[in-house]
């Protein structure tokens, strides 16, 4: 993280002063045990104590914060519920965490638009219990979802077992109004389909509390499909489950969630909750297919044949929802289901090319030996999107590291393959420092000038994304090397 | 007389840039060339023609992913999908016969620039969010590559995104992914005549938000349909089976709106490319045509209170949400009545207009000073020196 600056430090009382002006009460947390809570996120591994916590409650006090910050180069780190999985939101000791938990009401549901408008610290769920009650829902759902933010969900561009079908949170946002380092504040789209301009919305829906403070969202909802149906299919190898998420694709259906799991995460799944899973089988798929009752029962059919044709072990549709539920049950408690056979585990997210799926897991089970670490795999199938969960014992010396390197080339592999870092929950201090397997330093260097463009003295979450922090004076310089325009008389290329 | 500049590759790309970079010379980036009369008049000495970086890179049906040089045409991009039965779901317009362009060829690049996306959008969203990732060379003078080629990634701020929409403003594209997704195996249309506006929007909103999976949601007025009566428009596609229950279901739902009728596949999609291509518009091509986007249920008191102050038509897509123009090209050609008419809660662009007008007028919505500076910041960020495209989307970027 970049150094605490010396001087901020000197001045917290009269930094905590000038925000105890814009925000009154009990906004302002300066104890060291009240600022203990807020001293990581989802990244447990990482802990720093903020210098102070402010918690607004209007646009114009996180207006008036930012402007008072950015006049006196004070570094601000936002936060939402605190889940995030790559420490987006891991304070700063020199910098104001800015909670945003007291931005909680819901300010419109407009049904016949399809529009929920809502403030960033109101819960996923809450927004899907705010209008269920008309048959809607919103669909990207992480499974951190009664806790996480929409302003979270922003920042992160988070996804969930549904995205395959139904996008990601930049998929889902119509508008945003965000608070701009110098305090000025803009919004952005509404509830028209697409916003004017450049897509602002679109950088920053994923940008990690780097270049704004989301203040409000307007997020598009769905209605609930008639019918929703889970199939659950047991192979006898990685390569059939592989095959098979292929030939459902290649086939023409999307799934509204299509998961995969390996023995130990099914067999830690089934030792926590006995959802039913074959616990012989070396790897299960869960396909969930929703729509009408007439395509889902066809659809059911078709995926079936094809989970024979790869010789499934195991296949039962679900034949109501009960049984629909139990299917997900296993899977929404893997994380919990793995945390019970070993005392810590460390989630990875890479994204790859389906395809590389059974020779990528050959390799993490390689490097699984190699670094004497237990792996527990589960994915979004349908989407390539990684999770590998590795097992460890933070007490344990060395331990820690080691989960860390093997973290590590578990995600280069991805990237080696043609994927990605990170599918969902973004990049944060934990994979910052493996930007350059993904990224050239001109790619990182022209993400950094957008960061400029919106935060020129990096005073948003600054420490976070980017391995190397450049002055935006000096990414603005331009070097033109050689090549002059061609001569007219010269052929053209 | 203004130099073309052909590039074969990226690298011809990246050097033909340099050298306009080291020289000052702003650049007029074109692909087909079949939307090059849409925004600003951009005053150039050099033209960038990346029509010769065509051809498709990779297409992996399984993976839903296609990749491919921004100068290959849509005609050969969607038959390669086709040829899959995939297709690029979000429906992008071809232009050509709108603005008079029809020896022009749409391509991917085009597309992408343009952010086209057509009636589908309501249900699968807009060509920015089936692109995955690109490489492109920026006004600076440098080739990057930002997202991939995996339909699920959120490493880094995502430029393929801002880059779409931005009407080649910002970097001139080398390379693009998208998301292929399968093609519906049945089309059908559920269409209720007779309707007002305010009734037509009413009833395409309630169905959009129903179970139906309506993919698309248009009202043609009277006045604008070659039928010569309002048709209310409703798309269902999909497996045959499922297509047949949910249009039975439909059907019940519009009872009592209207004489309600069905188009098979064949005239379906006839009826969805017109809406999607400005069709009705395109005949009289000496008229303005404007792109309105707002709340879908604010479609018609906008487009009523654009009519009581100067003569227009108009016709609706996105559930009410994009409503089609068209207005006399004189004059400003009824930027300020629309814009008033539209308000702060949506935004106009003027798609056709003599050269002249579109000189004069903001083609884009203006934007309030505080996104306007920031929106410009992000222009520097990418092109410091104004190469590319100069004020096509406004006259101070
Ligand atoms: C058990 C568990 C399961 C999870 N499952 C999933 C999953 O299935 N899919 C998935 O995608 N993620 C998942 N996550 C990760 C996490 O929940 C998401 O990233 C979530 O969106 C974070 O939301 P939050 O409100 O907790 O944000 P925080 O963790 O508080 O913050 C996350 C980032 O957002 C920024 N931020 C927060 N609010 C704002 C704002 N208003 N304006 C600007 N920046 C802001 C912060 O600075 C930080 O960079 C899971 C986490 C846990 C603990």
């Amino acid at each position: 993280m970049p150094e605490p600056d010396k001087a901020t430090l000197a001045r917290r009382d009269e930094i905590v002063a000038a925000m105890r002006a814009i925000v009154p009460g009990e906004g302002v947390i300066v104890s060291d045990a009240e600022l203990r809570a807020y001293e990581s996120d989802g990244l447990t591994a990482y802990r720093q104590p903020p210098l102070v916590v402010v918690l607004p409650e209007t646009t114009e006090q996180v207006s008036r914060i930012l402007s008072y910050c950015h006049g006196n180069g004070v570094r601000v780190v936002p936060r939402g519920a605190g889940t995030s999985l790559s420490g987006g939101a891991l304070p700063l000791a020199d910098g104001i965490l800015l909670g945003m938990a007291k931005f909680n009401r819901i300010l419109d549901i407009d049904i016949p638009n399809r529009v929920v408008v809502a403030q960033p610290g109101v819960t996923n769920m809450a927004i899907t219990q705010a209008v269920e009650h008309a048959g809607f829902y919103y669909a990207p759902d992480p499974s951190s979802q009664i806790a996480c933010t929409i302003g979270g969900n922003v920042a992160e561009n988070s996804g969930g077992v549904h995205c395959l079908k139904y996008g990601l949170t930049t998929n889902n946002v119509l508008g945003l109004e965000v608070v701009l380092v110098d305090g000025a504040v803009v919004r952005l789209g509404g509830k028209h389909l697409d916003a004017e301009g450049y897509d602002l919305i679109g950088v920053l829906t994923g940008s990690e509390g780097l270049l704004g403070v989301v203040t409000e969202v307007s997020v598009r909802i769905l209605r609930r499909p008639e019918t929703a149906k889970a199939l659950l299919i047991g192979f006898a190898g990685n390569e059939a489950a592989g095959a098979c998420v292929a030939d459902i694709i290649g086939s023409g259906i999307i799934p509204a969630g299509m998961e995969m799991m390996d023995q130990l995460a099914t067999n830690a799944a089934e030792d926590f909750i006995a959802a039913g899973y074959p616990r012989d089988a070396a790897a299960i798929l869960i396909v969930e297919l929703d729509g009408p009752e007439a395509e889902v029962d066809a659809l059911v059919e078709r995926v079936r044949a094809l989970a024979l044709s790869r010789q499934a072990t195991t296949i039962r549709a679900s034949a109501d929802e009960r049984e629909r539920l139990a299917f997900w049950a296993g899977r929404k408690a893997a994380f919990p289901a793995v945390g019970r056979i070993s005392p810590d585990y460390y989630v990875m997210d890479g994204t790859i090319p389906r395809h590389h799926l059974p020779a990528v897991l050959a390799r993490i089970s390689e490097l699984s030996e190699r670094h004497r670490l237990r792996v527990a795999n589960v994915f979004h199938a349908g989407d390539g999107n990684l999770h590998p969960m590795i097992l460890y014992d933070a007490n344990a010396p060395g331990e820690l590291e080691r989960a860390e390197a093997l973290g590590a080339e578990i995600l280069k592999l991805c990237v080696e393959v043609g994927g990605v870092l990170t599918g969902e929950h973004g990049v944060g201090v934990e994979k910052r420092d493996l930007m350059p397997a993904q990224f050239s330093e001109t790619d990182l260097k022209q993400q950094q000038r957008l960061k400029c463009a919106f935060d020129p003295a990096s005073l948003l979450n600054p420490g976070k994304v980017f391995p190397t922090l450049h002055r935006c004076a000096e990414l603005g310089r331009m070097h033109i090397h050689g090549g002059r325009m061609p001569h007219p008389e010269l052929p053209r290329f | 007389m203004t130099d073309i500049l052909r590039p074969a590759n990226a690298d011809d790309t990246l050097e033909a840039v340099r050298g306009a970079a080291a020289d000052a010379i702003r650049l007029e980036v074109v692909a087909g060339g079949s939307k090059r009369v849409i925004g600003r008049p951009c005053e150039v000495q050099a033209v960038l023609d990346v029509s010769g970086l065509a051809g498709i890179v990779a297409y992996e049906p399984e993976e839903l992913v296609l990749t491919a040089l921004p100068g290959t045409p849509m005609a050969e991009l969607e038959a390669a999908l086709a040829e899959r039965r995939q297709h690029l779901a979000f429906e992008p317009a071809d232009l050509r016969a709108l603005l008079g362009t029809s020896e022009a060829t749409p391509t991917l690049g085009g597309v992408v620039a343009a952010n086209l996306s057509g009636p589908r959008r309501i249900k699968t969203g807009a060509a920015r969010d089936h692109v995955l990732g690109m490489k492109l060379v920026t006004g600076r003078a440098e080739a990057v590559k930002t997202g991939g080629t995996v339909v699920k990634n959120v490493t880094g701020y995502e430029l393929a995104k801002l880059l779409t929409g931005s009407w080649g403003t910002l970097a001139v594209m080398t390379e693009i992914s998208v998301r292929a997704l399968p093609a519906p195996e049945a089309i059908e249309t559920v269409i209720v005549e007779g309707l007002t506006d305010e009734a037509a929007v009413a009833l395409l909103t309630a169905a959009v938000g129903g179970t139906f999976e309506v993919s698309g949601a248009a009202h043609l007025p009277a006045a604008v349909n070659a039928r010569g009566v309002a048709e209310t428009c409703l798309r269902l596609e999909g497996i045959p089976l499922s297509v047949t229950a949910r249009r039975e279901a439909l059907l019940a739902f519009v009872r009592g709106h209207g004489r309600a009728r069905l188009l098979d596949g064949g005239e379906s999609r006839l009826l969805w490319t017109a809406i999607r291509d400005i069709t009705p518009f395109c005949g009289d091509g000496g008229q303005a045509v404007w792109r309105i986007s707002v709340a879908p249920t604010e479609g018609p008191r906008a487009v009523a209170g654009i009519a009581r102050r100067i003569p227009c038509q108009a016709y609706y897509d996105w559930s009410g949400g994009l409503v089609w123009l068209a207005t006399d090209a004189d004059g400003d050609a009824g930027a300020e009545v629309v814009r008033a008419a539209v308000g702060p809660h949506g935004h106009a662009t003027l798609i056709r207009a003599p050269a002249a007008v579109r000189a004069a007028q903001a083609v884009f919505q203006p934007q309030p000073p505080a996104l306007a500076a920031l929106s410009r910041r992000v222009k520097e960020a990418f092109d410091p020196h104004g190469l590319l495209n100069p004020g096509r989307m406004a006259a101070d970027a």
